[in-house]
């Protein structure tokens, strides 16, 4: 078993939620992303998706987009994005690779899932790849046990979510609204409504993602769900504080309050 | 006598055994095509697939689709003996001038076909994204007429390089978004259009511009466009008695070229040209040559070839023409380049703009640049046919639009008093 499995069961025997926090690397800087996502561990997360940044981010909203296009004008390659990952593994936390799927294909699939486990990486979130196109990911992601994200979104049959389910190896991801990522007033009803749809087609833990940014979203959600998944309001944080060591500090501080939420939120199940 | 409506059904009602029915495009070299995308849109992908599946059987469909075409958009269009051309080129020239459909492109046929299927569907808003502005226009034109909301995405810089069809695009009732990141071009408008669908599949139709996305849009957009080689073919047979030597297209995602192709490609004797923007020239890293100058990867939904860095992000492409100003092409380019039946050459801007002017002159047509990419290469490849054959060769060129929308461009290319400097 490797260490996302690990983190989602142990999870589990407690009872309660996970906190997965997203940060694209090289944003600000490669060692400033690797801080900032240390930090979000230090601050309560379980799990840390470090994003690969894509010159093409068809489904992220304005503030990853902003981010994702500042990490590539200063060059952050697939490489660095890896030794991101290792470094966040060095936390003890769980570490993925969150990407689109054309820098891995052209990294070579292999080489990719190898690479991440040999730096202590425990998954991939593939967001534009589903299982009918993921044969060779879904051999390399086997052969060098790293964990497999597919996602299931509100518009998705049985059949797809069941389809989708029975292909992910670390978590499914239930998207939560239809729609880019970005931080939203109401996370709603689709998301529930969305996890007991999964569970009923899977034992496999169940994730929220998509619009989550405060820490009663996160208990909201905390009480149905297997994981709670934020991403844009972390990012929003470094935008938002041009000191490198504000900006860590920002993130520490939504990761505790979000941390906060999960367990207030897992109590009431 | 050909019946023309009767022409346009059996076009596309026509199977094709690619792709096959995953969506793909097999090649010993890839598999090309297929659905890179969002399961979030796997649902309204299937929702479409099955209205353009029920679509190519259905007679009441055929007969809406072809009354649009024949008395709407002008079909059938004309071939057009380029006598004063052909005598220059050392070939016998025919034109297929979709220049002349309304909207002045080929685009026409393709939206015509996918706005009825989004009424057919019981979507209320169409989107599209553009790069030239033909399809934008072609958009917001069916969207007039058949009563749907219309909002076209399009990127900044070529918002400016075709202000003629944005305000084009304003007075027919679209809404028209400028997409000021990335390259703020075509592939950074189309990222746009799909976080707009992905987040209103319910309502809306996504009108896709060209060949290219994932599956059914490949097939699909090449079977609305397919006509124009079904009518080439009969057209050439009866001005030559001939099939031609060879039909030539310009390549942006590649939807005029399949749409010409099509009909040609169990010819075997006919030799499919598709000719790349190739902007500053390939060598300088400085155009829009997908399959000369790029390799297999995925982009927007699909595989196949597109520019990228070592690390597969996409590069920006240049080209003087907005609308093959794009970094990918349809896969079933990129199949028929694998498999050999299509040659793909690049044509770079100077050659282009010379053979633009060449045509304005000889012939007192006005081209679409993107279509001046086709002429330049079939004036390029007529010495080397006439040379292989020992005879003049026949050779179709798609004129796929005419140059209205250019002409601050050529302007400001050629120094008149007016032009984009
Ligand atoms: C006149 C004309 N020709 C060609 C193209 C290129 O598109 P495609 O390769 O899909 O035919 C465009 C696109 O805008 C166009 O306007």
């Amino acid at each position: 078993m490797n260490r996302l499995q690990d983190v989602l069961k142990a999870a589990r025997a407690e009872n309660r939620a996970v906190l997965i926090g997203y940060l694209p690397a090289g944003f600000p800087s490669v060692d400033g992303s690797i801080d900032a996502m240390r930090a979000m561990v230090e601050g309560g997360c379980d799990v840390i998706e470090v994003g690969l940044p894509y010159s093409d981010p068809a489904m992220d909203g304005p503030v990853i987009q902003a981010a994702a296009d500042q990490a590539l004008a200063r060059g952050v390659s697939t490489p660095e994005v890896i030794r991101a990952a290792g470094a966040v593994a060095d936390t003890g936390a769980a570490s993925l690779i969150m990407s689109y799927w054309n820098p891995i294909e052209h990294y070579g699939v292999d080489r990719f899932a190898s690479d991440l486990a040999a730096v202590g990486g425990s998954g991939v979130i593939t967001p534009d790849l589903i299982p009918e196109e993921a044969g060779p990911w879904i051999e390399a992601s086997d052969k060098h046990d790293i964990g497999r994200v597919f996602l299931v979104a509100p518009s998705s049959t049985p059949e797809r979510i069941a389809l989708t389910a029975a292909a992910c190896t670390g978590f499914v991801y239930a998207g939560a609204v239809m729609g880019v990522t970005g931080a939203r007033d109401q996370v709603g009803h689709a998301a529930r409504s969305l996890v007991e749809r999964t569970r009923a087609a899977t034992d496999q833990p169940v994730c929220v993602g998509l619009g989550v940014s405060t820490g009663d979203q996160a208990a909201e959600i905390a009480a149905y769900a297997d994981g709670v998944i934020v991403g844009s309001a972390f990012v929003r944080r470094l935008l938002d504080n041009r000191d490198p060591r504000k900006g860590v500090d920002a993130v520490r501080e939504l990761a505790a309050e979000l941390a906060e939420g999960v367990r207030r939120g897992s109590g009431q199940r | 006598m050909t019946d023309p409506r009767a022409e346009i059904i059996s076009a596309y009602a026509a199977t094709a055994a690619m792709p096959d029915d995953t969506g793909h495009f097999p090649t010993d070299d890839a598999l090309f095509g297929g659905r890179f995308m969002p399961e979030a849109l796997m649902a309204v992908l299937k929702e479409l697939t099955e209205a353009y599946e029920v679509s190519k059987t259905d007679p009441a469909f055929h007969q809406e689709f072809a009354d649009l075409l024949l008395h709407y958009a002008n079909r059938p269009s004309l071939l057009t003996e380029a006598r004063n051309l052909s005598a220059r080129a050392g070939a016998r020239i025919l034109l297929k001038r979709e220049d002349l459909n309304h909207t002045g492109s080929h685009k026409i046929n393709n939206v015509l076909g996918q706005a009825l299927l989004a009424k057919r569907m019981g979507k209320t808003r169409v989107i599209a994204e553009t790069g030239a502005g033909q399809h934008g226009v072609a958009t917001a034109t069916a969207a007039a007429l058949l009563g749907l909301d219309c909002v076209v995405y399009m990127g900044a810089e070529d918002t400016r390089r075709q202000a003629l069809n944005v305000a084009r695009m304003r007075m027919l009732g679209a809404e028209v978004v400028p997409v000021a990141i990335g390259s703020q071009t075509l592939k950074d408008a189309i990222n746009e259009a799909l976080r707009d669908w992905v987040a209103s599949a319910d309502t809306t139709y996504y009108a896709l511009g060209t060949a290219a996305g994932p599956h059914p849009f490949p097939a699909m957009v090449r079977d609305f466009a397919r006509i124009i080689g079904v009518e080439a073919r009969r057209q050439c047979l009866e001005a030559t008695g001939a099939l031609p030597d060879a039909v030539c297209a310009c390549v942006g995602g590649g939807s005029n070229a399949i749409g010409v192709f099509h009909a040609f490609v169990p010819d075997e004797s006919v030799r499919l040209y598709g000719f790349e923007a190739g902007g500053s020239g390939v060598a300088t890293g400085l155009h829009a040559a997908s399959i000369t100058g790029g390799s297999v990867g995925v982009l927007h939904g699909t595989r196949t070839y597109l520019l990228q860095d070592q690390y597969g992000q996409t590069q920006e492409s240049h080209s003087i023409s907005a609308g093959l100003d794009y970094p990918a092409v349809g896969p079933e380019h990129a199949y028929l380049h694998a498999t050999g039946r299509g040659i793909y050459e690049p044509v770079d801007d100077a050659e282009a703009m010379a053979a633009f002017r060449t045509l304005c002159e000889t012939e007192g047509i006005i081209p679409a640049i993107e279509s001046a990419h086709a002429l330049a290469g079939a004036l390029r490849i007529a010495p080397q046919l006439a040379a292989e054959l020992g005879r003049e060769p026949v050779i179709v060129v798609n004129l796929s639009g005419r140059g209205d929308k250019d002409m601050h461009t050529a302007a400001g290319y050629f120094g008149f008093e007016g032009g984009e400097q």
